[in-house]
């Protein structure tokens, strides 16, 4: 097996296929406080991010559009791990995956969501993973243009 | 076209004696040998186009129509010869009917910035086709703003044609402009331009063609096609980024406000006021991509020293192999498959989205473009998000479109969607 069929395996583990075929929370939400469209011009990838806020703490949050499978597995694995904290937990939460694809990995137990590491072997690919968070933090300051991952 | 491939009926896959001419085919990707089939994105460089440009520097760079010394009038001999050498390529009339530009964007927008708001009043209309690249949509769309004129869209049908009759019907008397693609860069459709250019001179509309994708792939001639306005870049030509050319009719042109002032292009500057020089001077202010010009005339004495009608038929050849090859694929779907092609492959691939094959396939060192090929409105017509795209040169072979089935083929084994045929 060369390094890269390695890295390709990394990329796309089961979970992601489980999380792109039957995404979690995947749905609109008409009764949400916030929500926000999220867009990468480049790929194609099209996602509105809902949420339900209650005491600054993430109620409820769900997603619908389409992307590939690292966009909508990464999406679906966002709402798992949002759901339950605080804005600023998310915020933070956010900021260290991002530096986990793109940066000196922090030191932090990332849950479900480290199965997307290997995105970090892929730098035109770290846009499909970031774009659900991107959207997510527009949501939450209520910017209402489109989340860009550029 | 969803017929399983029969190797006995399928067209012998042709070669060109090219490759060694293509220094970068020999460099691994991924530590696997480079399949490249992204040539409707950009064209790898023969041996002779990266030699002319770095002998330009080495043995002729001077500025032109500057000095009296002699590297400065070689140097314009140089870039003038280029001049005539793209003449003679696509058959106009005249060498000053040839505009160098930075590449076939440029040339549009010159022909929107100039002509176009000289021209075009509110109510005037231009017509242009669903297949359009972005670069001959946007710039109309902002030359609507400004003047007021109306953009209308020829529809193309199921398969990936523009049908005459539609298109006939959108043109009117106020019809001023159409502006048409030769080659589709999405799908390889080939319109019939000469007869679209026919059909809008009956109406008193002048026509620029967008040849970005044709003028590598068949042979282009601007008497046969009749059109008023062809653009094109050279680094889809084997030659390198950063020149490309506008050809404009000389009746036009000469009519023509110039677009960017500055140097070269005027013939008199005081304060009070600068009168302009004649086309081709006109249009390009400032230094000029002169290595660049010189090597796209490398590129094209490469291209003709080859021949277009082996490039043609070897091309054509291709995409007949490659379209069996790629139809037996199960779960694969072809998206154009218009009856007059030229050498592009747009496909889908069930339950796996064109970025993560595109990922998939790099890998594998095989190249190709995932995306909407910036032809939004393209692919919204199709009901995609966008397409896989496979799009050949005279460089590739069968071994590539084998490279690109196995690849393909392991994309599906990794998603778990991959059926036998």
């Amino acid at each position: 097996m060369s390094a890269m069929d390695g890295n390709l395996r990394e990329l796309y583990q089961e979970v992601i296929f489980d999380h792109n075929r039957q995404p979690r929370n995947f749905h609109d939400m008409p009764e949400a406080d916030h929500h926000a469209d999220g867009h990468n011009p480049l790929c194609g990838d099209q996602l509105t991010v809902y949420l339900r806020i209650n005491n600054d703490v993430i109620e409820d949050v769900s997603f619908v559009g389409h992307g590939c499978a690292i966009s909508t597995a990464s999406a679906s694995l966002m709402t798992e791990a949002v759901k339950g904290k605080t804005v600023a937990e998310v915020e933070a939460l956010f900021k260290d995956f991002h530096a986990l694809l793109t940066e000196t990995p922090p030191e932090r137990d990332f849950g479900k969501l480290a199965v997307l590491t290997g995105v970090r072997e892929f730098p035109a690919r770290v846009k499909c993973a970031t774009l659900a968070w991107h959207t997510l933090h527009n949501a939450l300051i209520g910017d209402h243009d489109p989340a860009r991952t550029e | 076209m969803n017929t399983v491939a029969d190797p006995l009926r399928a067209p012998a896959a042709t070669r060109l004696p090219v490759a060694d001419d293509f220094p970068i085919l020999a460099r691994p990707v991924h530590g696997r040998r480079l399949v490249y089939l992204d040539n409707g994105a950009t064209t790898q460089k023969p041996t002779a186009v990266i030699e002319a440009e770095a002998r330009f520097y080495r043995e002729s760079n001077a500025n032109i129509h500057r000095g009296v010394h002699w590297l400065s009038q070689h140097a314009t001999e140089l870039y003038d010869a280029a001049r005539a050498t793209v003449q003679r390529f696509i058959g106009a009339a005249r060498a000053d009917e040839i505009i160098f530009t930075r590449g076939t964007t440029e040339a549009i927008n010159l022909v929107a910035n100039t002509w176009g708001r000289k021209q075009l009043t509110a109510g005037d209309e231009i017509l242009i086709t669903t297949l359009e690249h972005h670069s001959n949509i946007v710039p109309w769309q902002m030359l609507c703003e400004q003047t007021g004129a109306v953009l209308k869209v020829a529809p193309v049908n199921e398969i990936g044609e523009v049908e005459l009759d539609s298109f006939d019907a959108l043109l009117s008397p106020r019809t001023r402009l159409v502006a048409i693609t030769h080659i589709s860069n999405a799908l390889g459709t080939v319109n019939p331009v000469a007869e679209m250019v026919a059909h809008a001179h009956a109406v008193g509309a002048v026509v620029l063609v967008d040849g970005a994708q044709a003028v590598a792939h068949q042979a282009v001639d601007m008497q046969a096609l009749g059109c008023d306005f062809y653009a094109f870049s050279g680094h889809k030509l084997y030659g390198p980024t950063g020149i490309g050319v506008l050809y404009g009719r000389a009746e036009l042109l000469a009519d023509m406000p110039p677009w960017q002032g500055g140097g070269d292009m005027i013939r008199t500057v005081s304060f009070e006021r600068s009168t302009y020089a004649e086309a081709p001077q006109r249009f390009e202010a400032g230094t000029p991509n002169i290595a660049g010009a010189v090597a796209l005339a490398a590129a094209i004495d490469y291209v003709q020293a080859l021949g277009m009608d082996r490039i043609v038929a070897h091309e054509h050849a291709l995409l007949e192999h490659a379209t069996a090859a790629l139809s037996a694929i199960p779960g694969l779907r072809m998206v154009g498959t218009a009856a007059h092609k030229a050498g592009i492959l747009s496909f889908m691939i069930e339950h796996i989205h064109p970025h993560d094959l595109g990922t998939i396939l790099d890998s594998e060192g095989v190249a190709i473009r995932a995306g909407h090929h910036c032809a939004m409105p393209l692919m919204t017509r199709f009901g995609i998000p966008g397409t896989a795209r496979a799009s050949l040169a005279v460089y590739n072979d069968d071994t590539d479109i084998a490279a690109l089935v196995t690849a393909i083929e392991k994309a599906q084994t990794l998603f778990g969607t991959r059926k036998r045929p």
